[in-house]
This record gives structure tokens, C-alpha cells and sequence, in this order.
């Protein structure tokens, strides 16, 4: 497991950061540019969620390793609002905040492994993974 | 960061230079959208060659750019996605419907250019509809 990398979340600013922490993260454990335009782009729409609804919260990267593959893992976590039907966010063009509901169903999309926890009043924590095969 | 916008004969020409904030992207759209009369500008051009991801919020900003333009009276076109960058649009179901592209400044200015388009004089040239 390769250091996190934290890039906490609380304006418009942290979200371009967030995507370059990420580029800068994939392309050091090897993925191709595509994937890590991929990657960049999935944090993007996840980090302005948080922003959107939660207002702050935080994005960690890491990478994996697993076999013959490695990964590149974005947890996202706030403390805001929750999502109160996480199976509802997760469909195309369903947003509660006048957005195009993109965000969730598009990150999704561009990931391989995607996870939602939320619990109403609590907060929500995203898992998002994007996996390579190691040369063998 | 603030995007320079440059004036070109009847046109603008807005070249991205770095990534962008969502205040920055907003700040391009009230620019140009001012521009336009302000320079009496038929066309817009917005290079994002520079730009390596481009989000949902970027895309919608783009579009309204377009589409504000063309409610002032002039025409805009979007020219440099990247390859990467389009492909994963594609994934996040991200379509600019309705906006012109083109692959790069100098195409994008041929499109602005193309016989027929208003306020374009060509004497003796053919007229055709785009």
C-alpha cells in the first residue's frame, strides 16, 4: 500500500487539486494517460458533490496492489447531509441540487470498482477504484 | 486564473491556458457573453486544448457559452478536446448537442469563415447554407 495522498475538499479550488493529486498518483503507479484523464475525471464529479451537498469533506488516494493487477483507490468522505436513496443517485439525470446528475452515475461509469455508504444526517463516503494488469 | 480573450476580426477567441476553476470557467462565460457586443463579435472561439479533464461543470459552462452567444447573435465554436479528454466525456454521458467543434484553432476559424456565414462579405463568392 503506497502513502495516501489527502486533498481536503472546501472550494472550487480543492477540486481542480483533487483531479491533479489524482493524475499525478496514476501516472506514478504506471496508468496510461486515458486512464488517468479517467481517474481525474471521476474525482472531479465526486469532489464537486461533496462541495454541492456536504460543502466540505476530503479525498484520499492510494494505490493498490492485487495480484496481478494495481489499483488506484479514491475514498471521498464528507460529513454533510447523507443521500437518502443511494440506488436513485446513482441513476443518469437524478439530482437534488439542480445539477445534471452527472456526478455519481458518470463517476461510476468511468470507474471499475464503485462503492456508496451514506448514512442520512451522518455523511457519505464514495470508493472508487480504477484498475491496470501488471506485466507479468 | 483568467482566460485571455483575444479579438480577431469579427471574432473572440478565448485561449485556455491552464486547468480552471468553476469561478474561473463562470467568469469566462460573463466575459465572452459581453464581449460579444461590446466587440460586435459574429464569432467565439474557446481553445481547450489546454485543459485535461473536462467535467460535467465544464461542459453545461461551455454549452451556456455557446448558447448565450448565439442569443447575442453570434456564433461559437469549441476546438481542441483532446482524445482522452473526449473519451472520458463519453463515459460521464457528457455531449456538447447542439455547440460546433472542431479539431483545432485553424479549423474552427475555417468553420467561422465558411462561405455563406453572415456577416461575412464575399463578393462573387457562392452562398451556401451551413
Amino acid at each position: 500500500m503506497a502513502d495516501l495522498v489527502h486533498v481536503p475538499i472546501a472550494s472550487d479550488v480543492d477540486v481542480v487539486a483533487a483531479r491533479q493529486s489524482g493524475r499525478d498518483v496514476a501516472r506514478a503507479a504506471g496508468f496510461s494517460s486515458g486512464d488517468q484523464t479517467v481517474i481525474a475525471a471521476a474525482i472531479s464529479e465526486i469532489a464537486r458533490n461533496i462541495l454541492m451537498y456536504a460543502k466540505r469533506g476530503e479525498i484520499s488516494l492510494s494505490v493498490v496492489a492485487n495480484g496481478e493487477r494495481q489499483g488506484v483507490v479514491v475514498v471521498a468522505r464528507d460529513q454533510g447531509p447523507g443521500i437518502r436513496d443511494v440506488e436513485r443517485a446513482l441513476e443518469d439525470g437524478y439530482s437534488t441540487s439542480g445539477g445534471l446528475g452527472l456526478g455519481l452515475p458518470g463517476a461510476r461509469r468511468l470507474m471499475d470498482d464503485f462503492e456508496v455508504a451514506s448514512a442520512v444526517g451522518q455523511g457519505t463516503t464514495v470508493t472508487m477504484k480504477k484498475w491496470r494488469r501488471l506485466h507479468s | 486564473m483568467e482566460v485571455p480573450i483575444l479579438k480577431q476580426g469579427q471574432n473572440l477567441i478565448a485561449s485556455i491556458q491552464s486547468a480552471l476553476t468553476d469561478a474561473d470557467l463562470s467568469q469566462l462565460r460573463e466575459a465572452l457573453v459581453e464581449r460579444v457586443g461590446k466587440f460586435r463579435a459574429r464569432g467565439v472561439i474557446v481553445d481547450v486544448t489546454a485543459l485535461d479533464v473536462m467535467d460535467s461543470f465544464a461542459v453545461r459552462t461551455l454549452r451556456d457559452i455557446a448558447h448565450m452567444a448565439r442569443l447575442r447573435g453570434a456564433e461559437t465554436v469549441i476546438v481542441g478536446i483532446q482524445p482522452e479528454v473526449a473519451f472520458a466525456m463519453v463515459q460521464l454521458g457528457l455531449t456538447l448537442k447542439g455547440v460546433a467543434t472542431a479539431l483545432d484553432l485553424e479549423e474552427g476559424l475555417a468553420f467561422l469563415h465558411r462561405p455563406g456565414q453572415k456577416g461575412i462579405e464575399r463578393p462573387g463568392g457562392r452562398i451556401e447554407r451551413g
